[in-house]
């Protein structure tokens, strides 16, 4: 099977899941009026982040821990850290 | 858990389990800590594996480490929209001892190599972030540990963590990357029959192919994709800047599938089944984000310290050659008793006499003038596209006013000048 959609690519994945988020929006008013684009929203490789109109929605539970959001979110506005040792994504090959 | 070790590695990807592995071996007192379920189930690579470093830590290591094909035919493609120019070299000695480069995958690669390390005596802890190092009266003096009473010590601490390291912005020794030195990369597994990958590439069993991606892939940005055969499949991916994804408002995955969907790409891994989608950074800044690889009671290795060479596809055998050398000041200042910058400091000297830090140095403006001048992948590698494609065309045209057309569209609107101090330019950055 070829997988197209990013739902069909991060469903190949495996991931054992915190409780708790591992990346925290430190103020949603930011997203609301300082970044039109919602960029993180954009490039984020695992789509864990979605706009609501009013707040950042973070599915943490997909994310790759690459770093990208906590480099590229033009107004330093999350807070990234590492999952607890042994939980989030766990890569099987590559 | 108060007990004091002699080195702490923090990571076990190739540049920490190097270090593990040679403290170990030199009969220090080793602890290997790794975030990750296992070593490598955090970590990502497109797969080459440059043999030479490996093989100074474990000579033929090929007898016994998980491995895919030897790349015995490297090429470089590139892509215009719908058209491909390519070039490459296939050299049979590159499948036969001691072997240029390997694929690897690194899930199953980290487990064996950090193994290595636990033979020589290192004791490995996954599942176990490190969160903070220990500073006392300015100098590193072990971790802390996401474990209850995590605390550990150690009279140096390897930060082996990767391209994001947290730990060395902690200590001051770095700062934040800027988003036009990070590329994001994404790639995908694709499981294929091995009579499809011999088939498709014109190569054996035991015989693999890397090929590195330009031009259109990354649509005109400083980056790359790639495509490097497995035993049965291929990965394939590709990254640029997340300074180019914020600007070009890119969607990483939408960059892979168009690569996937290239009329170049798509008869190669067409009928392959999808295995797992991996999200990794890549530290491209080269030699000027180098920062302090040298504190006292501390070292950095790997991709925490930016040792990356983005231009020939270099990460893996550097870490490596990284996590040996620091290895090898720990053992010297063990004898001394000295764990100080100061004493600590051969490190830094060793790594500026090695490759590393001569092939970053000798690349340091490329990665900055292609990212600074998007002429170079937005204008010229189209045109380079369109101008071979035109050589081989024959439509009737006389060779001498195909090399007049060439020309010009390279200099129209641009006057020959611009385009030639153009040249010199990227020239002068990657001689
Ligand atoms: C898509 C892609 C393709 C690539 N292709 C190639 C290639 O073809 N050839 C090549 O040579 N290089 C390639 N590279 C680069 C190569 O992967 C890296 O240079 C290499 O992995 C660096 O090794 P490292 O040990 O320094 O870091 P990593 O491999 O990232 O290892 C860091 C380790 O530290 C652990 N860790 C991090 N923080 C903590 C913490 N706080 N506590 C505990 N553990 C922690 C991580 O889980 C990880 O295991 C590629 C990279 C990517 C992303
Ligand atoms: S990039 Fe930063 S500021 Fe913009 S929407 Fe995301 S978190 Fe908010
Ligand atoms: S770390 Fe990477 S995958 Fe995770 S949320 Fe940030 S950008 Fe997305």
């Amino acid at each position: 099977m070829s997988v197209t959609t990013l739902e069909e690519k991060q469903y190949l994945l495996r991931f054992k899941c915190d409780k708790k988020s591992h990346l925290t929006i430190l103020n949603h008013d930011v997203c609301a009026t300082q970044c039109p684009d919602k960029l993180c929203t954009l490039f984020c490789p695992g789509e864990v982040y979605k706009w609501e109109g009013n707040r950042m929605q973070v599915g943490y539970e997909g994310c790759h821990e690459c770093g990208s959001c906590r480099i590229g979110c033009p107004t330093e506005n999350i807070k990234w850290e590492y999952p607890k040792g042994g939980h989030g994504i766990i890569f099987r090959l590559a | 858990m108060s007990e004091k070790f002699d080195v702490i590695v923090v990571g076990a990807g190739p540049a920490g389990s190097a270090a593990a592995l040679v403290c170990a071996r030199n009969g220090l007192n080793t602890l290997l800590i790794e975030r990750g379920e296992y070593p490598g189930s955090k970590n990502v690579m497109g797969g080459v594996l440059f043999s030479k470093e490996l093989r100074e830590l474990v000579p033929e290591f090929w007898k016994e480490a998980p491995l895919e094909r030897p790349v015995v035919d490297h090429r470089y493609m590139v892509l215009g929209k719908e058209s491909a120019v390519n070039i490459g070299y296939k050299g049979m000695e590159w499948g036969e001892e001691p072997y240029n480069a390997f694929v690897v995958q690194r899930a199953k690669f980290d487990q064996w190599f950090a193994q290595k390390a636990v033979q020589a005596g290192a004791l490995l802890i996954n599942k176990t972030v490190v969160t903070e190092c220990i500073v006392d009266k300015g100098k590193v003096v072990g971790v802390r540990t996401d474990r209850p009473d995590g605390d550990l010590y150690a009279d140096v601490v390897v930060l082996a963590d990767g391209v994001n390291s947290l730990l060395a912005q902690q200590l001051g020794f770095r700062k934040e990357h800027k988003p036009g030195d990070v590329a994001l990369c994404v790639m995908e597994c694709i499981n294929l029959p091995k009579e499809k990958v011999n088939d498709r590439f014109n190569v054996k069993d035991n015989q693999g192919v890397a090929i590195e991606i330009f031009g259109e892939a990354t649509k005109g940005n400083f980056g790359a994709g790639f495509l490097y055969t497995t035993n049965d499949g291929i990965n394939i991916g590709v990254g640029t800047t997340v300074a180019a994804m914020v600007k070009d408002k890119l969607k990483p995955y939408d960059l892979l599938d168009e690569l996937k969907s290239h009329p170049a790409i798509k008869p190669l891994i067409e009928g392959g089944e999808s295995a797992e989608y991996l999200a990794h950074l890549i530290p491209e800044g080269g030699y000027r984000s180098v920062q302090k690889v040298v504190g006292n009671g501390a070292v950095v290795v790997g991709d925490a310290a930016s040792l990356v060479n983005a231009i020939n596809g270099e990460g893996s055998n550097m870490a490596m050659h990284s996590g040996q050398l620091a290895a090898k000041a720990i053992v010297q200042a063990k004898k001394r008793g000295d764990f100080s910058e100061a004493g600590l400091s051969s490190y830094r000297d060793a790594l500026h006499d090695s490759f590393i830090m001569k092939d970053l140095e000798k690349y340091k403006d490329a990665p900055h003038t292609l990212e600074s001048n998007p002429q170079y992948f937005k204008e010229y590698i189209p045109l380079v596209t369109k101008a071979v494609g035109k050589y081989f065309t024959v439509d009737g045209t006389t060779q001498r006013d195909k090399q007049k057309q060439i020309i010009k569209s390279f200099t129209e609107g641009k006057g020959t000048f611009k385009v030639l101090t153009d040249i010199y330019r990227v020239w002068k950055a990657v001689k």
